[in-house]
């Protein structure tokens, strides 16, 4: 059958596969045109590629969207020293789907992704780190990657050439900080998964200690494309400073949730409306999540003009993060979502910064309090005060992704917040 | 070596190029608070607590891992520094159980300074608290996990000192907690003490030292580890004239920050109660006690007359001055041989952390002292025998420190002349002619040789008991008066 809501808005460039078993195997992929990136990229050579993705002006899909052919510049020159190329395939954020699929149903595609990266930053290794939930997502890749090796496409003298890579599946025990990088590499390296101090950063000393380059499932998956059509190619999709084409993992209260692959750019409204066939039941919008657990709230008003590319949503008050989009209908209590998610960083602090350690579960009681009806106004200083101790204090970022939907929840949706602690109190009243 | 300039505080300050903001802050006396931190262990940079704000950086700076830069400027003690720190003090706070009154730590405790110093006033934490409850670590060492502000110091210190990675973070987040590898914990651990030490809260403390005294009735005297000839710089802790612990003193080129637990642990026999208090002299009635002055004007004519050879027993635990002094009596009174007995472990404990740091073999802390003044070490690894010839002698027989415990009761009772130089009484001088009281090291001042020939000091720690002298004093007045006599 064919893959959950398909819309014919979509570009689907690196979803194409989405839905089809058959692409799951090395000949499926190949029928489909798959390793015509490989086969070019060996074709140009590694400066030519990294020259190509620079030229498609591909940022990063894990959320911070700093631009990969960039990132890949700052390796070192291939010298004595190993280079690593970690995909980073720990998918946790709540509300993103999107990695999963990409691994599930076009595995090569990323294998293919990770090849090129590899070789075009002089990585003799890659390593796909999976998320420790992704139980079938791993046997897929597994399966893809040995087949890779027994048919050439992995390994020493790759497809003929004088090209040795070899690819490692490395399935997390769970841990959603594990995806943060360097949390990433420690947890690789058989350590606790904690964050590291940058710097030294990844480049210069990543895993293994040794210059790493960590990207994104989605992002290399895009990456086949872009080196056999070329970086200009990229761009006739998205906006000029996100050009491409995104998933969207679209969740919530709305008919038709899913992945849907759209030019960046795209506006937040008609994803909603059009592609996503609206509210679920025809309620009202409320706010929107636009990117992951860890980026503002939206209301009503920054959705109406907001468009879907790092700039449009950034102008917006919120960021584009990993798109997944989290859609909540006028019966949602902003205050028990935002609870929950404060409630999750908490469960996944590392518990090495001190902010994010005692603030995280710190806020969660107090918002769990206001939510029973026992908070007060001061309260809401509190956890705003509380909320710019735990913003920019820290190793890792985690405790800022869970400070900003606080914020941003106390700004646009304080009546909320009133409406329970003064409810409480008309209740000791009477 | 190249040099930064930078300004913090309002202060120029120059430092060597890869120096940290934490270190350049203290060389013009401010001291950046911080936990994780620690001279010895790599920095994690976790606690948040050394965050100071760099102009023109986007967030406040770990101070303990940013390096200084020509032209910075920084501030630790005001705006955004001082408002993050008053954030993070408050965060340890929330599940801080607040029990100082209970703690150990208490008084000397990094929690207390830096939340009286620049805390809230009042803190706004009304929910809960995570209670993690007390464990035993094994050795000498508890964990109060409710106190604990998770430095890892302790962590650290296992591993990259002791190298003995018997310690962990278990869990995460506000779960997280330090804890032992199953149930191996820290029992087979040499060092285990230090982790203690380095702990900047109440969270690990001495089963030893639990609830003996409160940190400010405690007075710290300088002195040197008497427990081998490693020499390990020490703080002697007193109350009341009684010795609560040892606390290892920082010195870079003998012990570092660290010292073992076996040095740390041996120390009650300071407190020993069963002393020598005056001198006392045997004569044809017995004993009698005619103080200082009567003793040592009859000691002197006795060695005047005796012409016998001379035979004396020193200790490895008494000060390079007690033992010069010995050997210019002896000199004096016609030379002979001096010979010392002293414990030796069968093997070294090293701290593979910090190379030049060992338990030594020698369990004494002055044998280095006693080889280069030309004494001679007899007896076996226990510290008994090889003074038969000694105890059979015929002429002057003068023994400083030696409890002679293994020795028979006839011990030196063929000697012409036979003093017992003493902090304790020993048994085996019953045939002794004069007993005089000296002084422990921890008694008076002095020197010691350590096994890297390196001479350091120690101070009285303690009021010696009854009219004990140091034997220096003693063999000094007697060798003097003899001079004078000649």
């Amino acid at each position: 059958m064919a893959y959950p809501y398909v819309h014919e808005r979509e570009v689907r460039m690196i979803s194409r596969n989405f839905g089809d078993p058959a692409a799951r195997t090395l000949d499926g992929y190949r029928e489909r045109g798959g390793y015509k990136g490989l086969e070019r990229a060996f074709e140009i050579g590694p400066a030519a590629v990294i020259d190509e993705v620079k030229a498609s002006g591909l940022r990063g899909r894990g959320g911070a969207g700093f631009p990969t052919g960039l990132k890949w510049s700052f390796m070192p020159k291939a010298g004595v020293k190993p280079h690593y190329l970690l995909c980073n395939a720990d998918e946790s954020e709540p509300g993103t789907f999107k990695d999963r699929e990409l691994i599930r149903w076009d595995p090569h595609q990323l294998i293919e992704g990770c090849l090129i990266a590899a070789y075009a930053m002089g990585s003799r290794h890659a390593y796909i780190y999976l998320r420790g939930e992704f139980f079938e997502a791993s046997q897929v890749m597994a399966r893809a990657v040995e087949e890779a090796y027994e048919r050439g496409f992995a390994g020493r003298r790759i497809l003929g050439s004088e090209n040795d890579i070899e690819v490692t599946v490395h399935v997390g025990a769970g841990a959603y900080i594990c995806g943060e990088e360097t949390g990433l590499m420690n947890s690789l390296e058989g350590r606790r998964g904690e964050p590291r101090v940058k710097p030294p950063f990844p480049a210069a000393v990543g895993v293994y200690s040794m210059p790493t380059t960590i990207n994104n499932v989605e992002t290399l998956a895009a990456v086949p494309h872009i080196v056999e059509h070329g970086g200009e190619w990229y761009r006739q999709w998205g906006t000029d400073k996100s050009p491409g084409t995104k998933l969207f993992c679209v969740s919530g209260h709305v008919e038709k949730p899913g992945n849907y692959e759209l030019p960046l750019g795209f506006p937040m409204m008609e994803l909603i409306e059009d592609v996503c066939g609206g509210m679920a039941g025809g309620r009202a919008l409320k706010s929107v999540i636009p990117g992951g657990s860890s980026v503002p709230l939206m209301d009503v008003e920054d959705c109406r003009e907001c468009t879907l590319c790092y700039e449009g949503v950034e102008a917006a008050g919120s960021m584009l993060g990993c798109a997944s989009v989290i859609v909540m209908d006028d019966r949602t209590n902003i205050v028990r979502e935002v609870r929950r998610m404060v409630q999750f960083y908490a469960h996944e602090s590392c518990g090495q910064c001190t902010p994010c350690r005692e603030g995280t579960p710190w806020m969660t009681q107090v918002l769990r309090r206001i939510e029973a009806g026992g908070g007060t106004e001061a309260d809401l200083d509190t956890l705003l005060d509380m909320s710019a101790q735990m913003t920019g204090t820290t190793i890792c970022v985690l405790s800022d992704s869970a400070a900003a939907p606080v914020v941003s929840s106390i700004e646009k949706f304080r009546d909320e917040y009133l409406a329970l602690i003064h409810g409480a109190e008309r209740a000791e009243v009477a | 070596m190249s040099t930064v300039t930078l300004t913090i505080d309002g202060q120029r300050v120059t430092v060597p190029e890869g120096t940290s903001l934490l270190h350049a802050a203290e060389e013009i006396g401010v001291e950046v608070p911080h936990y994780c931190y620690h001279a010895a262990l790599s920095a994690p940079a976790q606690c948040r607590l050394c965050l100071v704000d760099v102009e023109g950086a986007p967030k406040p700076m770990p101070s303990c891992v940013t390096q200084a830069q020509d032209g910075q400027v920084v501030r630790t003690d005001e705006g955004l520094a001082r408002e993050m720190r008053k954030g993070v003090l408050e965060f340890y706070l929330i599940n801080h159980p607040l029990d100082c009154p209970i703690c150990d730590q208490s008084g000397e405790c990094k929690l207390q300074d830096y939340v009286h110093s620049e805390g809230r006033a009042h803190g706004r934490g009304v929910e809960p608290k995570r209670v993690f409850g007390r464990d035993d670590f094994g050795g000498d060492v508890l964990f109060y996990g409710d106190r604990c502000v998770m430095c890892t110091r302790c962590v650290r210190f296992m591993e990259e000192m002791a190298q003995d990675p018997v310690l962990t973070v278990v869990e995460r987040g506000d779960r997280a907690v330090i804890d032992t590898f199953f149930e191996q914990g820290l029992k087979d651990s040499s060092w285990s003490g230090n982790i203690v030490d380095i702990c900047p809260v109440g969270a690990l403390v001495s089963k030893d030292f639990l609830h003996k005294a409160r940190a400010w009735d405690l007075d710290h005297t300088p002195s040197v580890c008497p427990n081998c000839s490693q020499g390990c710089n020490v703080d002697i802790h007193t109350r009341d004239n009684v010795v609560h612990r040892l606390k290892p003193r920082e010195n870079p080129e003998v012990n570092g920050h660290w010292m073992c637990d076996y040095g740390r642990g041996h120390y009650e026999w300071m407190n020993r109660s069963d002393r020598i208090e005056e001198p006392f002299v045997r004569g044809d009635g017995g004993w009698s006690a005619p103080g200082w002055h009567g003793a040592l004007a009859s000691l002197r004519e006795r060695l005047q007359d005796c012409r016998g050879p001379v035979h004396a027993v020193a200790s490895a635990h008494a000060s390079n001055e007690d033992l010069a002094a010995l050997r210019e009596l002896v000199e004096r009174i016609g030379g002979g041989d001096i010979v010392y007995r002293s414990a030796r472990a069968p093997d070294e404990v090293p701290l593979p952390g910090f190379p030049m740091l060992a338990r030594r073999r020698d369990l004494a802390p002055n044998t280095r002292g006693a080889e280069l003044l030309g004494m001679r070490r007899v007896g076996g690894d226990d510290a008994s025998g090889g003074l038969d010839e000694v105890a059979a002698s015929t002429g002057t027989l003068i023994v400083l420190g030696d409890e002679l415990a293994d020795q028979p009761e006839d011990f030196g009772s063929r000697a012409e002349l036979f003093a017992y130089l003493g902090a304790h009484p020993a048994p085996a001088a019953r045939s002794a002619h004069f007993v005089l009281p000296v002084t422990t090291f921890a008694e008076q001042e002095g020197t010691f040789t350590n096994v890297q020939t390196r001479v350091q000091r120690f101070e009285p720690a303690l009021r010696a008991p009854g009219s004990a002298q140091p034997a220096w004093q003693v063999l000094g007045a007697l060798t003097a008066s003899l001079a004078g006599e000649r």
